[in-house]
């Protein structure tokens, strides 16, 4: 009865402390949400021609008064700050504009590119995480001997591979020399194939862009675990568990990896967003429909709308991540959040 | 000052017998031939400096020296079992259930992300095989032995919420949670405050009784000394230079050093005011002393003679049960006016 | 961004200190030194910098091999225009040569009949000539705002805090895309971008620096004597502020270069000038047959990578010794 109990005060306190940091970190992260949105706008100002210019250039040629017809109608000659009203007012309901490119509302292209890139996002996260911690418990383990020179110099070499040349090397590799591995896409095209299958299927097509984005996340998370390993071994602690008579095995799950993890984490939640940049490369190579090539294609088709809702999305994304990071934390971590600190 | 019985330990067996030990970290020896016994029941208490070695021997006894040291000599007998060059499964089966240690700084001892009934819990379920729950229950008790209020809510608690004092007190539940014969306890109170040290020590000597426990108390502090220790140890340089009752040692030192040691503590009711005259100290410091053949102490001693420097004095006992490094003292001439401490 | 130092730290550089309780010990012993080996004669600093320097490269050797690398790269680099005159994008010869088939193009040809070989030394130029100004630019900003921000605490350092962090959220390469994509692109375009990508990570770093720094005797000291604000961070704080931030810009430098490669790979680079990345995106095409030519541009970007996070690595041990504990 007391364990129920117990446990029910440790759930108790464990969520108050997660509302409490959501809210903390939610309200902190409210003005640098408006600043994106402020800085968006202001980046849309200088962009170059607009969408009209560019519908006009593919139709071979538009008179003014077409011109200006158009830009009437899509809202583009008003003064500066009723455009930013109205900017931010068509925000608040979702709308981020209507892409002339694609024919249909910028929202609605970026929410259809968003789960693949997802994917790819969070695939990248957890191979990286894996690897990474797995070679970091390696080298400190073995701390200073010939494994951990070694596994040093090769997270270093991952450091300074470039993402997308890698990719250009694996594609080599795998798809051209060994034929293991296709080079690009997203699925079978024309497959029939379901569940399974269809799994699998996907699977095949995400490893090569999957490994490619991971290799410098497994580079930071290798060094940092290893760094964060030592000084958890090396805590006070850790010799009262020793002097419990507890194996070292044991000692290594239950009280140096818990504490070792917890910047680890930290840290690969911050990487939400950088993930979502590097995808524009990784995913332009492999032909991976998501955000980052959709970001190429707009880059390319001069649809600066498209281009900063991208831009306004994946910063959204990446403060949401940021709320999350800190609420994991406060799970992993008791001393986060906590009301009370008795001294 | 609560009651400090002591045990009839001239006709307690030992528990805990270190011979002639000798640790060594590379080419430096830290410990350099230490032998003394703890009886069945009582508070032996290692007194020295920082530096004298005595940290060294209480890891060394719990088989917990980082790797870069090595037992060069001696041995470690406890309850007549020979624990040095055990193999790690046999060291750990005694850790933590035989022997218990307690450690300096309550505030980074306990693992942070653990609440404090977990980690009582965690030493009982090493060692003894009964369920999670039976496990958590007796941690319970544990913290309630420990006088620790309200422990049912306490044991929910992560360590940051408990105050140091609290802390050491939970470090003295595990380390007590399986009913260990010797309790080691490193200096306990020195990262405490004053009111709380001795409600920490008073714990010990209670436990100590209900628990029919040993407990080697390591420390600095003469004060703890004189008051917790049926017996006490004087450590300097790797070895043991005195040993004896306290109050036979404190109002009759033997030792140049434990003279040192108690002329250098002023005492309130000395009435000694800072214009009466320079405080009373040792001259000289700890220097490497490797390579030196005669007394370690000799360059800082008053009373040295030039046998002191040939060679190594022997651990003399006398008829008392007191031993002393040291025959200069003992002679008439030298010997100085009673003390009282 | 540094990927080593403790994101915690990144992200929050007001960290609570521990409260520890003041132990009063009863009866005082005299004060000895630990009797284990004495650590040798306090020695003046230029001296202790210089072995240290010695006893990190003693360590790792490769370190010196990352030196070496760069500073051939850098060579190079600066010679280009005197080893292979002329444009590097003018064709000299059949295309499609294979590295080592023609004795006059060591690393073949490309699709247009264009010398690799010439190509990859005019990029090293390009390469280090905006790695180094991207960060040169970066450093400036980022230190100028995080030392203010630091310094003058109260509300100028929390509008500033919320200005680093609206940069620091943007996606680094989603922003520079937005960023080229508007100003053409231009090497100079490209240095300004990844400054105003990379100055974020650079002012955090020195904000906490200043104001931990701020904090110390001296300054107090300073300020004291009446020193102004300016006097007191150019010539009080920044100079113990250096260690870091000279580590981050070597950093900085590689982390800039990948940048610039990438964004010249997608296109975004300058149109007029050979690049190591708009070398590897007119390859790609070739993948399939005549590889090498994106190999190869690749392979001296990361060499060049991994030459300056050596060497970042090893100022980093130089600067910020780790302190080793003897036996307790």
């Amino acid at each position: 009865m007391e364990a129920l109990t117990g446990h029910w005060n440790l759930t108790m306190s464990a969520l108050s402390r997660t509302a409490r940091i959501a809210a903390k970190t939610g309200l902190h992260a409210l003005p640098t949400a408006v600043g994106i949105v402020v800085l968006s706008f202001v980046l849309l100002q200088f962009a170059p021609g607009d969408a009209v210019d560019v519908l006009a250039g593919e139709a071979g040629s538009a008179t003014a008064e077409g011109m200006a017809e158009m830009r009437a109608r899509f809202g583009l000659d008003r003064p500066v700050l009723e455009q930013l009203w109205t900017y931010l007012a068509n925000l608040a309901q979702g709308n981020l504009g209507w892409s002339p490119r694609y024919n249909m509302p910028v929202s609605q292209l970026i929410w259809e590119r968003v789960p693949d890139s997802l994917i790819l996002a969070g695939a990248a996260l957890v191979l990286a995480l894996v690897i990474g911690v797995s070679l970091g418990a390696v080298m400190a383990a073995n701390e200073g001997q010939a494994i951990d020179r070694l596994l040093s110099v090769v997270s270093l070499i991952f450091y300074s591979v470039p993402g997308f040349w890698i990719a250009l090397m694996l594609i080599v590799l795998f798809s051209v020399k060994l034929g293991w591995l296709p080079s690009g896409g997203a699925e079978t095209i024309g497959s029939t194939a379901t569940g399974l299958a269809a799994l699998l299927d996907k699977l095949r097509y995400m490893v090569l862009p999957t490994v490619s984005l991971s290799l410098i996340y497994i580079a930071i998370y290798s060094r940092l675990s290893r760094v964060s390993m030592i000084e958890a071994k090396a805590q006070d602690f850790v010799r009262t568990a020793r002097a419990k008579g507890l194996s070292e095995r044991r000692i290594l799950l239950r009280h140096v990896l818990r504490n070792a993890l917890i910047p680890v984490t930290t840290v690969a939640g911050m990487h939400v967003g950088g993930m979502l940049g590097g995808s524009v490369v990784i995913e332009t190579i492999y032909g991976w429909p998501g955000l980052g090539r959709l970001a190429y294609e707009a880059v390319m088709g001069r649809d600066f709308g498209v281009l900063l809702g991208i831009l306004l999305f994946s910063s959204l994304l990446v403060i949401f991540a940021n709320v999350m990071v800190d609420i994991v934390h406060g799970l992993l971590d008791p001393r986060v959040g906590a009301p009370d600190a008795a001294v | 000052m609560s009651g400090h019985v002591s045990p009839p330990h001239r006709l307690a067996p030992s528990l805990l017998a270190v011979d002639d030990l000798r640790i060594a970290f590379g080419a430096n020896e830290a410990v350099r031939g230490v032998s003394f016994d703890v009886r069945e029941g009582e508070t032996l208490a290692i007194v020295g400096e920082s530096g004298s070695g005595k940290s060294v021997t209480a890891l060394s006894i719990m088989s917990l020296l980082p790797s870069s040291a090595r037992i060069a000599n001696g041995s470690i007998r406890f309850e007549g079992r020979e624990i040095t060059g055990l193999d790690a499964r046999e060291a750990r089966k005694i850790r933590g259930a035989s022997i218990g240690m307690i450690f300096q700084e309550p505030m980074t001892c306990l693992n942070p992300v653990m609440t404090v009934g977990d980690q009582i819990a965690e030493a009982v379920l090493q060692h003894q095989s009964i369920s999670r729950k039976a496990a958590q229950a007796r941690a319970i008790e544990l913290l309630d032995l420990v006088r620790i209020p309200d422990p049912h809510r306490r044991a929910m608690d992560y360590p940051h919420q408990l105050s140091g004092g609290m802390r050491q007190r939970v470090m003295i539940a595990i380390a007590v949670a399986c009913g260990p014969r010797l309790l080691i306890a490193d200096e306990p109170t020195t990262a405490l405050d004053v009111t709380i040290q001795s409600q920490v020590l008073d714990l010990i000597d209670r436990l100590r009784r209900e628990l029919s426990m040993a407990v080697l108390l390591i420390t600095h502090d003469l004060g703890i000394v004189g008051q917790w220790a049926d017996r006490v140890v004087v450590m300097y340089a790797g070895r043991n230079v005195e040993q004896g009752e306290p109050g036979a040692l404190f109002a009759n030192p033997l030792h140049p050093y434990t003279l040192g040691l108690l002329t250098a503590s002023p005492r309130l009711d000395d009435s000694y005011h800072y214009s009466d005259g320079p405080l009373n100290e040792i001259p000289g410091s700890i220097r490497s002393i490797a390579g030196e053949r005669g007394c370690t102490f000799a360059p800082r001693c008053a009373y040295a003679g030039p046998g002191c420097r040939e060679s190594i004095p022997p651990l003399l006992t006398l008829s008392d049960g007191r031993q002393v490094a040291c025959p200069v003292l003992m002679q008439e001439e030298h010997r100085v006016a009673s003390f009282n401490y | 961004m540094p990927p080593y130092n403790n994101a915690a730290a990144l992200r929050s550089a007001d960290a609570p200190t521990p409260h520890l309780p003041v132990s009063e010990v009863v009866v005082p012993l005299p004060r000895v030194t630990p009797f284990y080996p004495p650590s040798p004669a306090p020695q003046p600093v230029r001296w202790r910098t210089g072995r240290r320097v010695l006893a990190v490269f003693a360590r790792n050797p490769l370190v010196l091999i990352g030196a070496t690398i760069l500073l051939l790269i850098s060579m190079v680099g600066l010679l280009a225009p005197l080893l292979f005159p002329g444009d590097p994008l003018a064709i000299v010869g059949q295309p499609f040569l294979w590295p080592g088939a023609d004795a006059a193009h060591p690393f073949g040809t490309d699709s247009l009949g264009r010398d690799l070989l010439a190509g990859i030394a005019h990029g090293a130029s390009i390469s280090l000539r905006v790695g180094i100004a991207a960060t040169a630019l970066g450093l400036l900003i980022g230190v100028s705002i995080g030392a203010i921000a630091g310094y003058f605490g109260g509300w100028t350092d929390a509008i500033l805090s919320r200005l680093i962090e609206i940069f620091q959220t943007l996606p680094n390469f989603v922003m520079l895309v937005v960023i080229v994509a508007i100003a053409q692109p231009s090497v100079v375009t490209l240095s300004f971008a990844i400054a105003i990508v990379t100055w974020p990570g650079v002012a955090r770093l020195s904000r906490a620096e200043f104001r931990s720094i701020r904090a110390r005797d001296f300054v107090m000291a300073a300020r004291s004597l009446g020193f102004g604000p300016a006097r007191i961070i150019l010539s009080e704080i920044l100079p113990s502020a250096l260690p870091p931030l000279i580590v981050t810009a070597s950093m900085m430098v590689a982390s800039a270069i990948l940048m610039e490669s990438a964004l010249s790979f997608m296109g975004l680079g300058d149109p007029n000038v050979v690049s190591w990345g708009s070398m590897i995106g007119a390859g790609r095409e070739y993948l399939r047959t005549a590889w090498y030519m994106c190999a190869l541009p690749g392979f001296a970007i990361m060499l060049t990578v991994l030459a300056l996070n050596l060497i970042g690595d090893a100022l980093n041990e130089i600067l910020n010794p780790r302190n080793n504990e003897g036996p307790r």
